[in-house]
């Protein structure tokens, strides 16, 4: 008898055991306080907000999205004037931001892993070299930095008349860099074109490649073919079209330059600031990597007889990239989230769009709202994929 | 008696090669071909860029001047900072009242100096920190004692950025734990609960949160109601570090071996105890590195505050370069504020080494 008085948890005897003793029904009671405080939290805020927007007169919802922008944006990607809507200027400030985060986090890893590796180096010069870029980098916030290269380009380099012209065909002066590109002709698309095709077949190539080498052992060098016929095919369509050399060289009239390509100064600073300061991250991210694979295993993979190439390729990366890639994935994300300082230098991102048409408009709790939405999509997209090629990398345990 | 015979030593001094510095530069600049390049390109690029800096920051520079002076030289004019440090460090707290907010400051850096040892840590010690918070306050606010009432709209320059960085990682802290101990627990309303919150925090950026707290907060209050601006953005950057934490925190937790929760069960300990006794001084330990690595961040983080126009020191630094005397003198102002970022990070940094070292006491 007496052994049933004992709680078993689950509350089976609910005479002899009050509810605050029982951890089911306590956690039960936890939860809904929990849930009741954040949807009455949620309830008066929302009332008070309704009030408020009923007494300014401001309309919600998205139908402002329909109007007329009636405001100028500095760079576009895509064709736009003050004639738009705010939905066309939304979307050029969306693409300005993926156009800033693709070209920096492409630049980003590239240069991390260059000053990472150089981190490493046995050479004490650039090791230390590396380090003190790590060191500076990292410890200045990014914002200072974009402030600091975008006073660089204003009052450092000179008016367009008196422009810096370090190479033929490229100027730098206060109004960006500005260089000669290739005059349009049909060769460059189809050279483009070609390129592509022949990255495709030499993916599918690598495959049979590899397939081959696993069924009979003889190794076939697709990388090596392809390699070579991406630089020699291109290369060869040029010639056939006749071998086009005229370049589109930027002139100064007037006050400024014509023809070539323009960088603006916001966005150089933009790209400089970002690209230099997660780069230093990314170094010590590839650092670590290589510095977790244990000398064992090099010595191992020599030992069997693999030529250098091979050890790095076939031993060392592909335990390394499994160490390098999470934190890699959150820097990048950090890069694209970072972009959005750019509205302190006056380059139109996504934010700095959304802050004009607030403060035109007044719709604040719809502008914070699509921010918060862009700025969650691109940031679960991202990790979706790195997920997806996380896995792929990840470590098959038995 | 298979004894080997006793070999006569013959002191033979190593290859002059081998050692003193030029066998330091052997072994550590020229000791592969590609590293002897690699040397040399990197000296050239120094040769290249140091003299002409070295020529810009201190043969032709003026470090305290007129700006008329400066019009007529090549090199820095470092005179923008001696000339407008006042509000730099202070913006637009009243004129003579100055000593206030830098005797707060003094204040903070002291007892966070003096904290940093171990063998300090006391509740006494906690005492004097709130005992100082408190004195903090008054001086900045005022109001008493004679000193007029300083209201926070003007409270600018590197007491603002010191208040929003320290508040916001003190408090950042405990709620990044309290919210990482909901995304482990069991059950599931709290835990969905923090995963939202935590995942939905981490995707945005922190501009779109101190927007939200600049224009949008103001109408979820109701009527007559106003929340200070500097409160909003403290709150805001507070509830921003907080994810950080907990996913960091998160991470120590997961590394807890189950043996660890299995023990403390089987001595009867409540999940209260457990967390306090067993897990949390475990699991926040082995997170010191990358812990530090967030609060760095959100130190560095306050700077954004520029954006929704509150004057902290990189704020205070643009008005004063506003002003057409010191226009075109930028460079040499950020160059100045870096310096004073980086120390304050270095320093932090450092000490987190210091610290995980102390603390390591792994088998």
């Amino acid at each position: 008898m007496k052994q049933s008085d004992i709680p078993t948890g689950s509350g089976s005897s609910p005479s002899a055991v009050p509810f605050w003793r029982d951890a089911g029904k306590r956690a039960l009671v936890f939860q809904l306080a929990a849930l009741l405080i954040v949807a009455g939290t949620c309830y008066y805020l929302f009332s008070n907000t309704q009030a408020n927007l009923e007494r300014q007169s401001i309309a919600t919802g998205f139908g402002f999205l329909d109007k007329e922008a009636s405001f100028e944006i500095a760079e576009s990607v895509i064709a736009y004037s003050a004639a738009d809507t705010y939905r066309k200027a939304l979307l050029v400030g969306a693409l300005n931001t993926l156009k800033v985060s693709f070209i920096g986090i492409i630049l980003t890893t590239i240069l991390g892993t260059f000053i990472g590796i150089a981190r490493l180096s046995s050479n004490w010069l650039i090791s230390r070299l590396s380090g003190m870029f790590i060191e500076v980098m990292q410890n200045i916030p990014v914002l200072l930095q974009l402030f600091f290269w975008y006073a660089i380009f204003y009052e450092a380099f000179p008016s367009p008349r008196q422009a810096l012209n370090p190479f033929n065909g490229v100027f730098l002066c206060n109004r960006g860099l500005i260089f000669a590109i290739p005059e349009a002709h049909a060769a460059y698309p189809a050279m483009a074109w070609t390129f592509l095709i022949i990255l495709v077949i030499g993916w599918f190539l690598n495959r049979w490649g590899y397939r081959r080498q696993e069924l009979t052992g003889q190794a076939f060098p697709a990388l090596r073919i392809t390699a070579a016929a991406a630089i020699l095919l291109p290369l060869g369509v040029w010639f056939l079209y006749g071998t086009p050399t005229a370049m589109n060289v930027p002139v100064l009239r007037g006050f400024n330059f014509q023809g070539g390509l323009t960088v603006s100064p916001e966005f150089s600073a933009l790209l400089l600031g970002l690209v230099l300061y997660t780069s230093a991250f990314v170094a010590e991210i590839v650092r670590a990597g290589i510095q977790s694979i244990s000398r064992g295993q090099i010595e191992a993979a020599m030992a069997i007889g693999l030529r250098p190439g091979r050890v790095l390729q076939l031993v060392v990366l592909p335990q390394a990239l499994r160490v390098i890639i999470p934190p890699l994935t959150s820097q990048m994300l950090n890069l694209t989230k970072n972009s959005t300082l750019a509205i302190a230098i006056g380059y139109a991102d996504f934010v700095a769009v959304t802050n004009t048409t607030i403060n035109q408009t007044g719709q604040a709790i719809e502008g914070v709202a699509l921010i918060m939405i862009v700025y969650l999509f691109f940031s679960l997209s991202t990790s979706v994929f790195m997920n997806w090629y996380n896995k792929r990398m990840a470590l098959v345990e038995r | 008696m298979n004894q080997p015979a006793p070999a006569r030593r013959v002191q033979l001094k190593p290859p002059v090669t081998n050692v003193g510095v030029l066998g330091w530069l052997r072994s550590n600049l020229f000791n592969t071909w590609y590293n002897s390049i690699l040397t040399v390109l990197a000296l050239a690029l120094l040769a290249w860029l140091i003299p002409p800096l070295v020529r810009w920051a201190f043969i032709d520079s003026l470090w305290n001047s007129t700006s008329e002076a400066c019009r007529d030289i090549d090199g820095a004019c470092w005179s923008v900072i001696p000339n407008n440090i006042k509000f730099i460090f202070f913006g637009f707290f009243p004129q003579g009242q100055e000593w206030r907010p830098a005797l707060a400051m003094v204040m903070l850096l002291a007892l966070v100096f003096y904290s940093k040892e171990r063998s300090r840590w006391k509740k006494s010690l906690g005492w004097v920190w709130l005992a100082s918070l408190v004195i903090m306050g008054i001086l900045m606010y005022g109001g008493i004692l004679g000193m007029p009432v300083v209201e926070t709209s003007q409270w600018s320059g590197l007491p603002l950025t010191m208040m929003l960085s320290f508040f916001g990682m003190v408090a950042a802290y405990p709620l990044g734990v309290l919210l990482a101990l909901g995304r482990r627990s069991k059950m599931p309303a709290i835990k969905s609960l923090c995963v939202v919150y935590i995942e939905m925090i981490r995707g945005v950026p922190l501009i779109s949160l101190l927007f939200m707290s600049s224009i949008m907060f103001p109408l979820f209050l109701p009527e007559g109601v106003t929340i200070d601006k500097v409160l909003r953005a403290q709150i805001a950057i507070i509830l921003f570090t907080a994810a950080y934490i907990a996913e960091v925190v998160r991470g120590g937790l997961q590394a807890m071996p189950r043996g660890q929760y299995e023990a403390a069960d089987s001595i009867g300990l409540n999940y209260n105890q457990t967390m306090r006794l067993i897990i949390l001084p475990q699991a926040l330990k082995i997170v010191i590195p990358p812990t530090v690595g967030i609060l760095l961040s959100a130190f560095k983080d306050t700077s954004l505050v520029v954006i929704i126009a509150l004057y902290d020191v990189l704020k205070t630094t643009k008005v004063a370069l506003s002003n057409p005397k010191w226009t075109g003198y930028s460079t040499e102002a950020y160059i100045f504020l870096a310096v004073l970022y980086f120390i304050f990070c270095y320093a932090m940094s450092s000490y987190s080494r210091r610290l995980e070292k102390e603390l390591n006491t792994g088998h």
